[in-house]
């Protein structure tokens, strides 16, 4: 049947396969949409779409802008910077006065996990997770997923690791669900420090050294060392990070075969990559971020289009 | 489930030639005319006109496909969202004449979003509908088509279904009265 098992998208874990697979087939139509001489469909111009934004973003929050703007959809954008929520408005009540205005669908990023769990248990507007903490974010899984499924024809049986502060990192966690999901085989890698303990035991390898999950993979995820969120010291210094687990021209070079580079952004140039890995041609980064409108383009589109 | 036979495969073929000679009387050379077959269910019309018309002029006639899910009028209000197919159309339009191709005209609906979405790759200077089967009395938008295969009168309560294949050795199309 073509429509999600669900009304929101709150995680990658709790949609089913069928689920991102309609997903991606309906981002390939967008995709062809996005790059035609007049790039806008009309499909939601009856929805009215809020993007909520309770912590910093640059490249989602365009991102899904750009997507409602493409799909015609009236759009009000709300951050917390500027906002009530530093009078003291609870999240319910913020939510739900936005949707006194007769909103449709909610885009909301926050920093506590669970924070649109909570909310799509009190109100009626389709809700996606932009990112909530350290927990998920969805549409970059799918986006990063996406992406693998159009360099390398499909995303089962490839072999991805993901790199860097997996402890810290929503995008680590949703990847790792998509992936198992669409049958590919995931490793994570980075500091002993920045892994979560029990991290082995959804289903993923673990590999403390960054050269052989590099001769490993097909595709390197590498992720940006959170250091807003670190309170503790994981390691003596970033210059030791980057020794020990930054990725150079030099450290692709060695591998004598092609693998995609992937980041979400935004990239530390010179930490987790140095900028001659960036920009080689095994960097797959801006393709990514082409593809994220496409992802959240289908994303809306079906969720907007479920009226039962 | 009764079914009545409209067209068998030897009068397809019959109508389908009239119907290129139609557009060939109509556009010669085809020089500044592009088809643009409807997804999901004009397309395989489409390919077979195409193909005789470039066999009929010796060159070849672009065609593209066109998929108007994006620009229906009944996205939600109906309880899925409606299933989209591949949109191609590897070339521009503006200014050119465009023939819309599609297998039945019934509510003109398709054919509204169609010219739509046909907009996003230029302003062509004419377009045309081209459809095998045209149910009379059934429109409910001002539409109408230039180039019919064959009229037919239906009820509400019935459909056409167009069974064609790639080879075109079991092209079919029935009248099918619904459960």
């Amino acid at each position: 049947m073509p429509r999600l098992s669900q009304p929101h998208l709150l995680g990658i874990k709790n949609i089913t396969t069928e689920d991102i697979e309609l997903i991606f087939e309906t981002a390939d139509n967008f995709k062809e949409v996005i790059n035609r001489p007049i790039k806008k469909v009309p499909s939601l111009r009856d929805v009215t779409i809020a993007n909520v934004f309770f912590e910093n973003s640059t490249r989602t929050r365009l991102s899904f802008e750009l997507a409602q703007k493409r799909l015609s959809a009236d759009v009000i954008n709300f951050s917390a910077s500027t906002s009530s929520v530093k009078k003291g408005e609870t999240l319910l009540d913020t939510v739900n006065n936005i949707l006194a205005m007769k909103v449709d669908m909610i885009v909301m990023r926050h920093a506590s996990a669970g924070a649109p769990h909570f909310l799509s248990r009190h109100i009626k507007a389709n809700i996606i997770n932009a990112g909530d903490g350290t927990h998920e974010h969805p549409t970059q899984a799918l986006l990063d997923a996406y992406s693998i499924r159009e360099k390398l024809k499909g995303v089962a049986g490839k072999k991805v690791a993901i790199i860097g502060d997996i402890l810290h990192s929503r995008v680590a966690l949703s990847n790792i669900f998509a992936l198992n999901k669409l049958g590919a085989e995931v490793m994570v890698c980075g500091p002993p420090t920045l892994l979560p303990k029990f991290i082995g035991k959804i289903g993923v390898k673990v590999e403390l050294d960054l050269h052989k999950a590099l001769a490993w993979c097909d595709v390197a995820n590498v992720l940006r060392i959170q250091l807003e969120r670190q309170q503790l010291k994981y390691f003596p210094s970033l210059r030791e990070y980057s020794l020990y687990y930054g990725i150079n021209r030099k450290t692709l070079d060695t591998l004598k075969k092609p693998i995609l580079l992937m980041h979400p952004g935004p990239i530390n140039r010179g930490v987790e990559l140095s900028s001659d890995a960036a920009d080689s041609h095994h960097s797959i980064i801006l393709d990514q971020v082409e593809n994220g409108v496409a992802v959240r383009m289908a994303v809306m589109y079906l969720l907007a289009g479920t009226t039962s | 489930m009764q079914k009545k036979l409209i067209l068998d495969s030897d009068l397809l073929r019959v109508t389908i030639d009239r119907l290129c000679q139609e557009l060939i009387e109509n556009h010669g050379a085809f020089d500044s005319t592009v088809l643009l077959g409807l997804q999901p269910r004009g397309i395989f019309l489409a390919e077979r006109i195409r193909e005789k018309l470039s066999q009929a002029l010796d060159k070849d006639v672009p065609l593209g496909y066109l998929d108007a899910t994006f620009h229906r009028d009944d996205f939600r209000r109906r309880e899925e969202p409606p299933k989209a197919s591949e949109t191609r159309v590897p070339f521009l339009i503006e200014g050119k004449q465009v023939i819309l191709i599609d297998d039945v005209l019934y509510t003109g609906r398709t054919v509204r979003a169609a010219l739509d979405a046909m907009i996003a790759f230029g302003r062509p200077e004419k377009v045309e509908l081209l459809v095998l089967i045209d149910r009379r009395r059934t429109r409910e938008l001002p539409i109408s088509a230039n180039y019919v295969g064959q009229y037919v009168n239906t009820l509400d309560t019935q459909k056409v279904l167009v069974e064609m294949d790639s080879d075109h050795q079991h092209n079919r199309i029935w009248l099918i009265n619904k459960e």
